[in-house]
């Protein structure tokens, strides 16, 4: 097999790929959005089954993992809400809005954890 | 630039916006995060608010002050029957329980027996940190007392404990944000470092939860909360007062009965 047989073999082979991965993001992002129009008119379960959904489609779309958290929290689920929310920050490092979301969230699961107060 | 060119630039620029608002997409959304209580009160129907080791502190009687505060939080949330009974005046008892147990079996007795906290049994003592309450605690763990107690009112949960509030002062640098304008009239505000001579209070209560069946202590939280104001400014303590309990109310409530916390997340697409 010549060089040039090769390099075409790696460039279909690519783009076929980036074409999967293509498909793979719009299929998350359809779970997505209908799961934000689910979530504001209060339907959040619903929701939260729409973007575990759209975290298995793409385990890289942080978007996902960051209304995943949010759902969570808003059902008191705040371990998992913790791990989502550590999942889309791991994906995004430099994303200010996860940021803000995360430590909002940090704050409430402080309090919640805070089960003792010090003895006297 | 002719008419085509103009119109090539516009639909480049709405293009470009549309691009970057579909990259930036989200949606602010209000949730209710539910907090689950600390303490599990499902065994008690009533609860009895039975007063605080408090000092005398600016003006505020902190142990009435206290009480009648959890009393109306308590009654307005519907958490539990809330006994109205006169509040324990509990300085008082901690002091007689003290004398009992500390009773001069021998003449030189004198000699070994801790200092009493306060020598002016008519003055009601002034308590300005938590090693000016620590004569008194002996009371929240005499069981057969609050057993006693929890006897008399139909066994309720008992709270408890005690309540420091005392004037402070600090001095020292703090950072404050001040307008200023350029040469173009243009505003902006830069933060400075002042050094401030500044007064105000420190609210410390512990509240002690107890079995009103055992007398024993199910639960105790410490909360810890400041305020300072420039030295100038003339602010009431009984003001004070209210404004840190208001902050440390919602954990307060928090160990009886689950919370709702509002706030708003960001969703993405």
């Amino acid at each position: 097999m010549s060089a040039r047989h090769l390099v075409i073999g790696l460039l279909l082979a690519l783009a076929s790929a980036s074409t999967v991965w293509a498909d793979q993001r719009g299929d998350a992002k359809k779970q997505v959005e209908f799961g934000i129009q689910v979530a504001q008119r209060g339907l959040w379960r619903e929701a939260i089954y729409r973007w575990e959904r759209a975290a298995q489609i793409d385990p890289t779309y942080a978007a996902a993992f960051n209304n995943l958290a949010v759902a969570y929290e808003h059902e008191g689920q705040l371990a998992k809400a913790r791990e989502a929310y550590e999942k889309a920050l791991a994906l995004e490092p430099n994303n200010a809005l996860v940021r803000q979301n995360y430590d909002l969230f940090k704050e409430i699961n402080d309090r919640a954890l805070q089960k003792d107060g010090r003895q006297l | 630039m002719t008419a085509r060119s103009r119109k090539t630039v516009g639909s480049f620029s709405l293009a470009l916006i549309a691009a970057l608002a579909a990259c930036t997409s989200y949606t602010e959304i209000p949730i209710e995060t539910p907090i689950q209580p600390k303490l599990d009160v499902s065994a008690f129907q009533r609860i009895f608010i039975a007063g605080f080791i408090a000092g005398a502190n600016e003006d505020v009687d902190a142990n009435m002050e206290t009480v009648r505060l959890l009393r109306s939080q308590l009654r307005n949330k519907g958490i539990m029957r809330v006994i109205d009974a006169d509040t324990l005046p509990l300085l008082e008892i901690a002091k007689q329980n003290s004398g009992e147990a500390t009773a001069p079996p021998v003449p030189d007795q004198q000699a070994v027996t801790p200092p009493q906290p306060e020598q002016d049994p008519t003055k009601a003592p002034v308590f300005n940190d938590e090693k000016d309450l620590e004569p008194y605690q002996h009371i929240f763990a005499n069981v057969a007392y609050w057993k006693r107690i929890g006897e008399e009112f139909q066994q309720p949960l008992i709270v408890t404990g005690a309540v420091l509030f005392a004037p402070q002062q600090r001095s020292g640098f703090v950072q404050r944000e001040q307008e200023v304008y350029d040469p173009f009239g243009r505003r902006s505000v830069v933060p400075v470092r002042t050094y401030m001579e500044r007064k105000g209070f420190v609210l410390r209560p512990t509240f002690i939860f107890i079995d009103g069946r055992t007398g024993e202590t199910l639960h105790t939280e410490t909360f810890r909360e400041e305020i300072l104001y420039n030295a100038s400014q003339q602010t009431p303590a009984l003001s004070s007062y209210f404004e840190l309990m208001d902050r440390l109310l919602p954990a307060f409530l928090n160990t009886l009965s689950a919370q709702k916390i509002k706030g708003t997340r960001t969703l993405l697409k």
